[in-house]
Parts: C-alpha cells; structure tokens; sequence
C-alpha cells in the first residue's frame, strides 16, 4: 500500500522525463533495494507486533468479581464527530428534574448553563424562577428567599452530605454532576444500572432497605427502580418508556459531565481538516526539497 | 504562466506585500475554514443540534407562558 502510494506521488510529484533519466541512470547500482525493503518490512512488522504484545500486557488484569459489566450501546453520541442529540438531552433534563433530583443534587449545574443548549433564554429564566433560593443578608440582616435567576444552580435536595445519608438509610445519593465520567462503563453503567433491577438469585439475602441490582459492584444498591414505563410525560408527545428515559437521562449526564463535547468534536473535525492538508504540503514539500539529493548522481574519476 | 507571473510581480516579489498578503490571507482563510467547518458538523449531525430540534419544544414553552 506504502509502495503503491509512494510510487504514484513519486510519478506525480517529480514531473521529469522518466525515459531519458532512466537512460542515463541504468548504470547506478541498485542491487540490495529488495533487500533493504525486506529488511524495513521485518522491521516494521516486528514493532507493530511488539506494540501490541505491550499493549496487551500494559492492560490491567482487574479482579473481577461477580459483577456485571455493561453492554455497548450505540449513543447516538459515540462516533468521533457525533454531537449529543439535543431533543435527548431536554428530555434526560425533565427526567432529572422529575425524577432523579428527587435524591440526587446536581451542585455543579447552573441554569445559565441550559441556554443554548437546550432551552432559550427566556424559557431558562422561567424554570430557573420556579425554585426559591436563600439570599441575603438584607438591610435589616436577615436572609431572604427569591426566585432562581439564571446564575443559580440546581437545587439540592438536601442540606448536606449527613442529612441525605440520614433520609436515605445511611447510603449518600451521589451528585449527579459528573456521574459518568466517574464511574466505569459511562452512560453505559448508569443506563444498565437504571434498568438492571430483578429479583436477588438464589442464596443472596438482602439487608432491608437494599434492592439487589447485577450491574452495582457488590449487587446490593440503596437506590430502588426509579424508571417506570409512563411515570412521567414528555413534552414533545416521546412515548416515555422505562428505557426511553434511562437513555435520555444518560444523554442528558453525559452532557452535564462534558458540556464541551460538541464544541470538542467540532474542534476535532476541523484539527484533522488543518493537519491533514499540512501533511500533504509537508510531505511535498519534503520530495521537493529532496530531489536534488535523491537524483544526484557522483561519479569518481580517476 | 503569465497569471503566475504577474501574481508573482505584484505580491510575491516584494517582502512587504508578500508578508501584506500573508496577514490578509489569514484572516480571510481562517474565516473560511471555520465557517466550513462548523457547517460541515452541522450537516453531519444534522436534526441533532439544538437549533434543528427548538421548534419542537417552542410550542410547549409558549404554553406554559400562557
């Protein structure tokens, strides 16, 4: 593949009279080219293998209970230029809201951060003044509610990290800011996690208050099901499955814990675009600048 | 040839329009390319963006105004 290319941008490349160069440079030795070819191949050949071999080797040996790792899915986000689906993330938002701030606070979040990406201006300033947040001091000292401005951030369902271990039977309900970046499996595991509830198997007691989940490391998980088939209505008529708001809401974390990754990928696209044109005038610029060399010829005279 | 040579006499000769062009060009292909790009990811993840999905939710908005 290498020759062939190398062959035809020579051709290209260096326009002269192969017929009478050729001519005139039959009597140069090229004896040992195959050779050094095979060489260069074996070579190349043996570092592709050893990569590999270290490759494989470098990769952690993790001991592995029984815990359940998830599946693949195809996000409609996974291919190297792919932006998040914004209908999808708007929807996760609303199950979110509805159902996962319920337990989970999202602290890192602010409602300035929606706009644009999936509400307007407007429509975030209205849900921001749905909630009441704690402000002052005022003249007199004291603090004060007033609606959400912009600026706020997501409401916490708890005071702290000990109230919501004491609402909640002792386990915390993690911020949701950056959940799939900080788990194994990304929106993977929250969306196997979400619909993976069955029954314990055989042999496995629960404590009270545990629910028994295969793909949560130890099987046993504070949280129950949260995801029902209808438990909620989305506003653009999505039928809204179990399943359809597992996968919104995992759009929806994957945005909160990387709000640049449409801009990123974009970012890429163009990268590759600049460097890949470059490369070719690089690579030009190197056959023309070695011409001279490649096509001298020295003769010693006696 | 000679529409090489003439761009070669007016720009290319002198340093300070060679480097006048070099500034100008910049601007306009920095310009350029991004502009393409953007559109290029636009077209690849066309229905996906924000700007293609609003108006599907702009109705429900309005309603909640109301």
């Amino acid at each position: 593949m290498a020759a062939i290319i190398g062959r035809t941008s020579r051709q290209a490349l260096l326009k002269a009279k192969s017929s009478s160069l050729a001519s005139q440079a039959n009597f140069v030795s090229f004896k040992g080219k195959n050779a050094k070819k095979w060489v260069l191949a074996v070579l190349g050949s043996a570092t592709v293998g050893t990569a590999g071999v270290a490759t494989a080797l470098a990769s952690p040996v993790l001991a592995e209970g029984l815990e359940l790792h998830p599946p693949k899915f195809p996000w409609s986000h996974n291919g190297m230029f792919d932006a998040l689906d914004a209908a999808s993330v708007r929807r996760g938002y609303q199950v979110y809201k509805q159902v996962c701030a319920a337990c989970h606070s999202m602290e890192y979040l602010c409602y300035r951060n929606l706009v644009g990406v999936i509400m307007d201006e407007d429509e975030a300033k209205r849900e921001a003044e749905e909630i009441m947040v704690d402000d002052g001091p005022d003249e007199e000292g004291n603090m004060f509610k007033r609606p959400g401005k912009l600026s706020d951030r997501f409401p916490a369902p708890y005071a702290n990290a000990e109230a919501a271990r004491a609402a909640n039977n002792g386990a915390l309900p993690p911020d949701l800011s950056y959940i799939v970046n900080a788990r194994h499996g990304g929106e993977d595991y929250v969306f196997a996690l979400l619909l993976g509830y069955c029954d314990p198997p055989a042999g496995i007691t629960l404590r009270e208050g545990l629910y028994y989940n295969p793909y949560f490391p130890g099987g046993a998980i504070g949280m129950a099901q949260a995801l029902y088939n209808e438990i909620i209505e989305y506003e653009d008529g999505t039928p809204a499955t179990a399943s359809q708001c597992a996968k919104d809401v995992c759009t929806f974390l994957r945005w909160a814990a990387e709000p640049e990754h449409d801009t990123r990928k974009q970012m890429g696209l163009k990268a590759l675009m600049i460097f890949g044109a470059m490369l070719a005038v690089s690579y030009y610029i190197k056959r023309h600048k070695w011409t001279v060399l490649k096509s001298r010829k020295i003769a010693f005279k006696n | 040839m000679t529409l090489l040579n003439k761009v070669y006499q007016a720009v290319f000769r002198r340093t300070s329009t060679f480097a006048l062009a070099i500034v100008v060009g910049a601007f306009f292909f920095e310009r350029a390319f991004d502009q393409g790009g953007q559109t290029l990811f636009e077209q690849m993840n066309r229905g996906k963006l924000y700007k293609d999905v609003k108006h599907r939710f702009q109705g429900a908005g309005e309603e909640e105004e109301e």
